[in-house]
């Protein structure tokens, strides 16, 4: 029998740039289908092509046996394709069945047919084993059964595929548990499920098969069952499992010493659960994990722009209860954010004030800023770090990305301080740039600095870091020094945690042979 | 979008050909200068002095709580509250100096007292509503509703509803006064104006206002106070509030609860925007504020003097306002 979707060759260019390069993915009839990748492998591309919301430069694409060509998401779910996204969208002072019905009303001569619509609400939640008075609020009802209003809805009664994308990202466990009887059912029923999460353990618990995504290309197709967690992550970030001999080189004179920033058993929200970490002074630490792993939730509670629930940040001996950025900055941090548009830079103010913001009370006397002093600073970081700008008063948005990079890095340079996080530096910036600023990073290491980089770039932060702790859940699993630092290690504790790297192995160079098999392209 | 901005030294080199960027820039003291020409032209004994105090008096009031209004809205807020808070201010500087509310030892313990009380209040109201806006994060224009509604009704409480008609010479200086022929309270607004262009460009205060309004959380990330900030904006707010008011009843001889600062609060949101401030927050400009008041007081000044009725000077307010702001877009895009 036909598979129930089958997209082949599907190529998607934006503005020139690929997107897709003949990916494919294929669901089988009544099986769950996890969709994975890193950020921009293509996934979300894939899925929207598929709903019709974009439309693809060349290959084809067969849902339930015909060819099809969706030209809006409301084709595609006439079709039975369902999407459920992450939020969960309803009326909270409206009755359960206005929230299903919403959108499509049945009508008796022009007037709405209550008695009607009650039914098929009521049909609908039966198909999830959900009975309940549908008259009564949505609100009246705990989160859970809400929960499943939502998807109900969504899924609708004609839904053959339905696309759950990032569904558990905001959820917890019991919510998350919910989800996946309601996946569970769907499969009875005979309805497709494809998953996109970045939570392994999810993908292993519901899904049958999976498809894993890179640089806009399918590059493994398997059974969850035949594809170890290993594999799936080395496999998902395109790297083997050698270690590389070149990066521990520079690895020599990582400072020892007393502790600098020292974070104990940190909690916050549902995205950081227990971290621990340490910096030492002139020390490069990375802190790495996979998307959602609560790596800049971590560094954001360490620097006060959250608060922490509990745990303890400590800068130099002293303990730090950084209630705002202010009170971290005031202790000797910095925090180069990972978004530089949203919470870095001031788009219509100087290059100059841009690079003083922070330093700016500093430079004042009696309140009044001190524009030479502040010019004389400025023009010193523009010199030392090579930022290219028409000159100090210039708009920092009219600046390169890789620019304002610099100029957000010589805002925290200029304050001296004594540990630095950086989430993300070389995020969007030309190749160019990128090594300037690790460089400048390792050289600032060097004269005292302590550093906490994140990464999403493995290669970046094995050449980086002399010392690197793993996240994974919300969890710190793991730390690696020295030699123990490799891409294999890192991947190896972002896909087993604590519990198993030990026993698994780490170490890259014992896995060597394995690498082979690893990749399939 | 933001990065498509044309470099700066394109931008230089052809100033004088770029009348998008001129316009944006220069327009309201261009609009200025052409009403002044126009009246010159058309409007009969318009160079006189009469004339100038005339129109000074007019727009004082709106260009001292406009000053106010910049500095909020260069956080990127707004208040609403600005006309109540007049309203309060005026209210309780007649009981003091007519000895209503404390015993007087003498008649300018009264007025002394009338000078700084008043305002005082006004800033106190003003700063709560800063802390609605930084304790509970409500939105600026929820917050400040609070008191455009409920200030006005204190006001009113505490004067009964009733009018309060008065004649203190010393008191009324502030409205009627004159130095050097100028009118005092022309003076004063100058001094504000000059003192907050001052203190937006040059100290670390102004400068965090607007890294505030260009983009909050950067300026948080950056160490600066931000809720502290906000406060202290909305404070001086109401404490400019505060002494609009003072110079109303001042010149009226009267306070009316009902009537003192009525629709203040969007004469001088309207001179903050005709003047170039952007209404998003990020770039202010308090001098701007007093030409965009000058020009809107200007147009309807030429329109009376030349015969055509109040309501159609309204219409014409409204057509300024929406061409300030097409130019603000055309300057940001």
């Amino acid at each position: 029998m036909a598979p129930l979707l089958s997209m082949r060759g599907i190529d998607k260019r934006f503005a020139g740039v690929p997107a897709l390069t003949g990916a494919s993915l294929e669901v089988e009839r009544g099986e769950v289908h996890a969709l994975i990748g890193q950020n921009g492998a293509g996934k979300s591309t894939l899925i929207k092509i598929l709903t019709g919301y974009y439309t693809r430069d060349a290959g084809e694409i067969a849902f339930d046996g015909a060819p099809v060509a969706f030209t809006s998401p409301q084709e595609a779910q006439g079709a039975g394709i369902s999407t459920i996204y992450q939020e969960i969208n309803l009326v909270p002072y409206r009755s359960v069945t206005e929230n299903i019905c919403l959108g499509r009303e049945s009508r008796r001569f022009g007037l709405l047919d209550w008695r009607a619509m009650h039914r098929e609400a009521e049909a609908l939640l039966a198909r999830f084993n959900v009975h309940l008075d549908v008259r009564r609020p949505v609100m009246s009802y705990p989160t859970a059964v809400q929960q499943m209003v939502a998807i109900a809805r969504a899924i609708g009664f004609n839904a053959k595929l339905v696309i759950m994308d990032e569904p558990t990202s905001s959820l917890d466990e019991q919510e998350v548990a919910v989800l996946f009887d309601v996946i569970r059912q769907l499969k009875a029923a005979g309805v497709s499920v494809i998953f996109v999460s970045h939570r392994l353990d999810e993908l292993y618990a519901v899904c049958d098969r999976v498809t894993i995504m890179r640089d806009g290309r399918t590059v493994r197709v398997s059974t969850m069952s035949d594809l170890s967690k290993l594999d799936l992550v080395t496999t998902m970030l395109g790297r083997t499992l050698e270690a590389p001999a070149a990066a521990q080189a520079h690895r020599a004179g990582s400072a020892g010493g007393e502790t600098l920033l020292s974070v104990r058993n940190l909690a916050a929200g549902r995205k950081v659960r227990d971290v621990s970490i340490d910096v030492r002074p002139g020390e490069i630490v990375g802190l790495a994990g996979l998307l959602g792993s609560g790596r800049t939730e971590t560094a954001r509670v360490v620097f006060g722009a959250d608060r922490a629930e509990s745990g303890t940040v400590s800068l130099a001996g002293a303990s730090t209860a950084a209630r705002e950025p202010a009170d971290a900055i005031g202790a000797g941090m910095g925090f180069l954010s990972e978004d530089r548009k949203l919470e870095g830079i001031v788009p219509g103010m100087s290059v100059r004030e841009n690079l003083t913001l922070a330093l700016m009370p500093h430079l004042a006397r009696r309140g009044i800023v001190d524009e030479a002093r502040s010019r004389e600073i400025v023009d010193r970081y523009i010199r030392r770090l090579g930022i290219k700008c028409s000159g100090p008063e210039q708009r920092i948005r009219e600046l390169s990305g890789g620019n304002q990079q610099k100029v957000l890095l010589a805002r925290w340079l200029c304050m001296n301080p004594k540990l630095l996080i950086l989430d993300e530096p070389t995020r969007g910036i030309d190749v160019g740039a990128k090594a300037e600023i690790l460089s400048l990073v390792r050289e600032l290491s060097q004269g005292g600095l302590g550093v906490l980089m994140i990464s999403s770039e493995l290669e970046e932060v094995v050449e980086a870091a002399s010392r690197i702790f793993v996240l994974r859940d919300g969890r710190s699993v793991a730390e690696l020094e020295g030699e123990e630092v490799s891409e294999a290690a890192i991947m190896a504790a972002m896909a087993h945690g604590h519990d198993d790297h030990t026993g698994e192995a780490p170490h890259g160079r014992g896995q060597d042979d394995h690498a082979g098999e690893a990749i399939h392209v | 979008m933001a990065e498509a901005v044309a470099p700066v030294g394109a931008r230089s080199a052809k100033a004088g050909l770029d009348w998008k960027t001129f316009l944006t820039r220069y327009g309201a003291l261009v609009a200025l200068a052409l009403l002044i020409a126009v009246n010159l032209a058309i409007t009969p004994n318009f160079a006189t002095w009469q004339t100038l105090n005339v129109n000074l008096t007019q727009v004082c009031a709106i260009v001292i709580v406009g000053v106010g209004m910049t500095l909020v809205i260069a956080t990127g807020g707004i208040d609403l509250s600005v006309g109540s808070l007049m309203a309060i201010a005026g209210a309780i500087a007649p009981l003091l100096f007519l000895g209503k509310l404390v015993p007087l030892p003498h008649p300018m313990v009264g007025v002394a007292l009338a000078f700084v009380l008043p305002v005082l209040a006004a800033g106190a109201f003003g700063w709560f509503n800063g802390w609605l806006i930084t304790r509970f994060r409500i939105q600026a224009i929820i917050a400040t509703l609070v008191l455009f509604i409920a200030g006005r009704g204190i006001a009113q409480v505490m004067t009964n509803g009733n009018l309060q008609v008065f004649k203190v010479p010393e008191f009324q200086f502030i409205g009627l006064g004159r130095v050097f022929g100028i009118p005092f309270q022309a003076v004063l607004m100058v001094i504000i104006v000059a003192a907050a262009a001052w203190m937006l460009r040059r100290t670390v205060f102004g400068r965090q206002i607007l890294a505030i309004g260009g983009n909050e959380r950067a300026a948080r990330l950056s160490g600066i106070p931000v809720g502290s900030v906000k406060r202290r904006v909305y404070l001086i707010s109401g404490l400019l509030s505060g002494i609009a008011g003072l110079i109303v009843i001042a010149r009226n001889s009267a306070a009316d609860a009902n009537l003192v600062g009525l629709g203040m609060e969007l004469d001088a949101i309207a001179a903050v925007a005709v003047g170039g401030t952007l209404l998003t927050g990020g770039r202010a400009t308090v001098v701007g504020t007093l030409i965009g008041a000058l020009i809107i007081q200007l147009v309807r000044y030429t329109l009376l003097a030349n015969g055509v009725p109040d309501s159609v000077a309204l219409v014409v307010k409204a057509a300024i306002i929406v061409l300030a702001v097409w130019l603000q877009r055309q300057g940001q895009s």
